[in-house]
């Protein structure tokens, strides 16, 4: 059990490593924040710069990558065709809905704040970052409260 | 060549971050449903280790902008966007909140999502289009129905 707790350190780390080449690679070669939220949104409203394009594209190639060679990589049994239970939709929709106007609202995510903001010592990354965890973590207490274990 | 080398580069740095994503876990929403559960009464057992994603992504990104910073301009672009606002305002607030209700809600931020999209997860196809909706009605709001 030890064992296993350290391994799941090391992969977040390991993990951390990547995304970090990954986010300051953006800047050094490309010279653009990875913030993926905003590059999402840019793209989604028909951005002319093919770098957005292919950066999101490099993400899905990396899950449809992970998905043929390495299934075990991946959360236990991703759904093909089968379609969630009502109940189960209405909350992604409403999360999807949610994490969409809150990021384009407050100009970035998880990377974009998170990652990047707080590597150049952004002040307003950090008010962002402090924002979206401690609200996470009471909407997720409230979660519990409310009784919907899911 | 710099027509081509721009997105060549974007799509293998998209490659490594959508694999850092998948080897640190947090493409997977139980992992980060946990991470945000610190009290553990929620999901059972906090799941600290996506501090270390964070950690470790902020200290590598430091390192390469403190190189980024030595150079004039990027390798295959003109010139670098640093990013200019340090106003700490309602807008980025409330829009950080609301991130912060919906990441709790799904276990999805917007870089998983887009992997788990490339893994055939039915959850993130969901998931990614609601986003898209989301933030073009956040900018209709915001520039077209309420211009300043």
């Amino acid at each position: 059990m030890v064992d296993s707790v350290w391994s799941i350190w090391l992969s977040a780390a390991i993990g951390g490593v990547l995304v970090g080449m990954a986010s300051g690679g953006l800047m050094l070669f490309n010279g653009r924040i990875a913030g993926i939220s905003g590059i999402f949104h840019q793209t989604v409203a028909g951005s002319r710069e093919a770098w957005r394009w292919t950066f999101l594209a490099g993400l899905v190639l990396a899950g449809v990558i992970a998905a043929l060679l390495y299934p075990s990589l991946l959360p236990a049994a991703p759904m093909p065709v089968s379609s969630p239970a009502v109940g189960g939709t209405l909350k992604l929709v409403a999360a999807g809905l949610l994490v969409g106007f809150g990021t384009r609202m407050g100009s970035g995510c998880t990377s974009g704040h998170g990652v990047c903001g707080l590597a150049r010592f952004s002040l307003r990354s950090l008010a962002a970052v402090v924002t979206f965890l401690s609200v996470g973590i009471v909407a997720t207490f409230l979660i519990g409260v409310v009784g919907g274990r899911a | 060549m710099r027509q081509l080398s721009s997105p060549i580069a974007g799509l293998v740095l998209g490659f490594i971050f959508g694999i850092g994503l998948i080897v640190s876990g947090m493409v997977d929403p139980a992992n980060v449903k946990a991470f945000l559960d610190i009290t553990g009464q929620t999901y059972g057992a906090w799941r600290p280790q996506l501090l270390a994603v964070l950690g470790a992504g902020v200290m590598v990104t430091t390192v390469i902008y403190i190189l980024a910073k030595r150079r004039k301009h990027p390798l295959v672009e003109a010139g670098f966007h640093w990013p200019h606002a340090t106003v700490i305002d309602r807008q980025l607030i409330v829009g950080s909140a609301l991130f912060g209700v919906g990441w709790a809600l799904a276990g999805y931020c917007p870089g998983p999502a887009l992997v788990a999209l490339g893994s055939f997860s039915s959850d993130a196809v969901i998931f990614v289009v609601a986003m898209a909706a989301g933030g073009s009605l956040q900018h209709i709001l915001q520039h077209k129905l309420a211009p300043r």
